[in-house]
């Protein structure tokens, strides 16, 4: 395939990889988004096969390659559950990562591939540029694998702190930048080595003090930084198709980490410096006492109230995944609409372990997209909702983000579940949520607490509304 | 001074004008080649950077548009189409100029095709899920 035909292939690509994002702006049109993906990448494929010069051995390794890849992306994806999908975009991140380091070593020893000039005489902007598409691959390989160890319980989610932190990778950081002038000045292979080395051990640094619930966040950073990643290699190796795909993986992921801060109003920069989140559960218990009594209930109680009320606006939150509650909870909802009660969803930007989650939960337990609303959309309803039950939540609900300035949530949007008549929180305990926060909303004359399992609590309501 | 003398240094100057405008031709063409790598090396970089800047504005108004409910399947598709980086593994492998560069191209290609294929049928999975109350 000539040259021209192989950028036109790349331009189609590009076009239909902005097309599959435009998709997603609705849910119906999503799915044909998603095909127009699969096209692109086919297309891509095809064309860089197609270019002159392909040795038929190579092409024979590329298809053994793919063949063995896509087995075992198809194996894990079509088996994951969606509880676990976090971990997995973490460790595809991760994957991501490496191929960019990989590419720019390939690129480091075969520069004729590229045009970029003959090995051990490669032009200095390129050096530039596959330096930094190696670091910025190398950070985000090493930076996603300790993202997936911490989302899927290998490894503590609490932040790992020590003294001098932030000063070792400040310094770690200058140490990347020296090297990769170097690099760029002598075209030393040593050193492309070290810079690699150098950068998985800033990613694996850069992701350890942040805790276990800012994972949205870094997911998403991490998304953006396998973004540039593609790009720098698409600069090192002048394709235009890496370029706009790395530029729009970019700044979807830049957008989707400014979305997941906004919504526990902090900045990027609080969020990555860690240290958020130390286990104090223990704070909220000693200030239990002053506060008044706490009403709990039983869920034949909470059945009898929602059984007579006209609208209900459940809220669901991590808890509820982590107990895989959504199943029986579309089951209460279903049993609710039944006995003519209006029920609807209210999701908060953080709710879950990545953006969107929580979407993905209720859909999955076949709860209709059009029931499922969004902050904005759905605060102003809480007013005229005889009941909130709020079912694995806690932090996203408390009024004290409005009211108390000393408050470490101060100024988070909350969802407003206080004006309901009645709120229902599901918990296990009376332990505070991951900010280390009491919620006042607990003391309440007009709430009650539900406790026990969100499953098991759910289950009992669903029997008891069956009665 | 004779008209003769007058034609011949006439001449004499005529051909040194020759010689400067030839000296001139060679030095021009010199500086053309000197500075012609310069811009080559300067022109394609800003190009791409160029086609790279606008692809971040679409990147930034699409996403903007992408519905909060469908963030999760937004992850699913980048993490997809930034595998595209198999484009270079493939060429790095397909050109074989070196058994290293061969290597490595057949490992990033490895890691890329699962994350093609993972991404997407990960996220065809995720958008199957999403009915609304009619559907």
């Amino acid at each position: 395939m000539a040259t021209t035909l192989t950028t036109l292939a790349y331009l189609v690509a590009s076009v239909l990889f902005i097309l599959a994002l435009r998709g997603l702006s609705h849910p119906e049109t999503s799915r044909q988004g998603n095909v127009y993906g699969m096209i692109g990448m086919g297309i891509a494929v095809v064309a860089t096969l197609l270019k002159p010069g392909m040795s038929a051995g190579g092409i024979a390794l590329i298809l053994l390659a793919v063949a063995i890849g896509g087995s075992i992306g198809t194996y894990i994806a079509t088996r994951i559950q969606m509880t676990a999908l976090p971990q997995l975009v973490a460790a595809f991140h991760s994957l991501v990562g490496m191929a960019a380091v990989f590419v720019a070593a390939a690129a480091f020893y075969a520069p004729e591939s590229f045009g970029i000039g003959v090995r051990g005489n490669i032009k200095a902007s390129s050096l530039v540029e596959m330096s930094l598409g190696l670091a910025i691959g190398a950070i985000t390989f090493s930076g996603s694998v300790i993202a997936f160890a911490k989302l899927d319980g290998r490894m503590s989610g609490a932040p790992i702190l020590f003294g001098g932190q932030h000063w070792l990778n400040l310094g770690l950081g200058i140490l990347l930048l020296v090297l990769i002038i170097a690099f760029v000045g002598t075209g030393n292979g040593a050193l492309f080595w070290i810079i690699a080395i150098l950068a998985f051990a800033l990613g694996f640094l850069l992701i350890i003090p942040i805790g276990g619930a800012d994972m949205p966040v870094v997911v998403s950073m991490l998304n953006s930084y396998s973004g540039w990643a593609a790009a720098g290699i698409g600069f090192t190796i002048g394709n235009l198709l890496l370029i706009i795909t790395g530029a729009l993986v970019g700044a979807a992921g830049a957008i989707l980490s400014y979305i997941m801060c906004k919504g526990m109003n902090r900045s990027i920069i609080n969020v990555l410096l860690g240290g958020f989140g130390t286990d104090s559960g223990a704070a909220a218990a000693a200030g239990a006492g002053d506060r008044g009594p706490v009403k709990a209930g039983s869920p034949e109680d909470a059945a009898f109230i929602m059984k007579n009320a006209s609208k209900i606006i459940v809220v669901p939150g991590y808890g509820m995944a982590v107990a895989q509650a959504q199943q029986v909870l579309r089951e209460m909802a279903d049993l609710l609409k039944k006995e003519g009660v209006e029920v609807k969803y209210a999701i908060h930007p953080v709710a879950g372990r990545m953006p969107g989650h929580m979407n993905v939960l209720l859909a999955e337990a076949n709860v209709p997209y059009d029931e499922v609303f969004e902050l904005e959309e759905i605060n102003p309803e809480f007013a005229d909702a005889d009941v909130a039950y709020v079912i694995g939540a806690n932090d996203v609900t408390n009024p004290a983000a409005k009211t108390d300035p000393a408050s470490p949530i101060y100024g988070m949007p909350i969802l407003d579940v206080e004006r309901a008549k009645t709120v229902f929180f599901v918990k296990r305990g009376m332990a505070s949520g991951y900010a280390g926060v009491e919620n006042e909303l607990f003391f309440r004359p007009n709430t009650m607490m539900l406790f026990g399992d969100a499953k098991k609590v759910t289950q009992e309501i669903v029997q008891a509304l069956q009665k | 001074m004779n008209p003769s003398e007058l034609a011949a240094q006439a001449e004499a100057t005529a051909r040194r004008a020759l010689e400067l405008a030839e000296q001139a031709r060679l030095a021009a063409e010199a500086a053309a080649l000197q500075a012609a790598p310069v811009a080559a090396a300067a022109e394609p970089f800003l190009f791409l950077l160029t086609i790279f800047l606008l692809a971040c504005f679409v990147g930034y108004y699409v996403v903007w548009n992408v519905t909060p409910a469908l963030h999760s399947p937004l992850m699913g598709v980048t993490n997809a189409i930034s595998s595209v980086i198999v484009v270079g593994a493939i060429m790095a492998t397909g050109l074989a100029y070196s058994g290293v560069a061969t290597a490595f191209g057949f490992l990033a290609a490895l890691l890329a095709s699962v994350n093609i294929f993972g991404g997407f049928i990960v996220t065809r999975r995720m958008l199957a899920m999403f009915r609304s109350k009619k559907g």
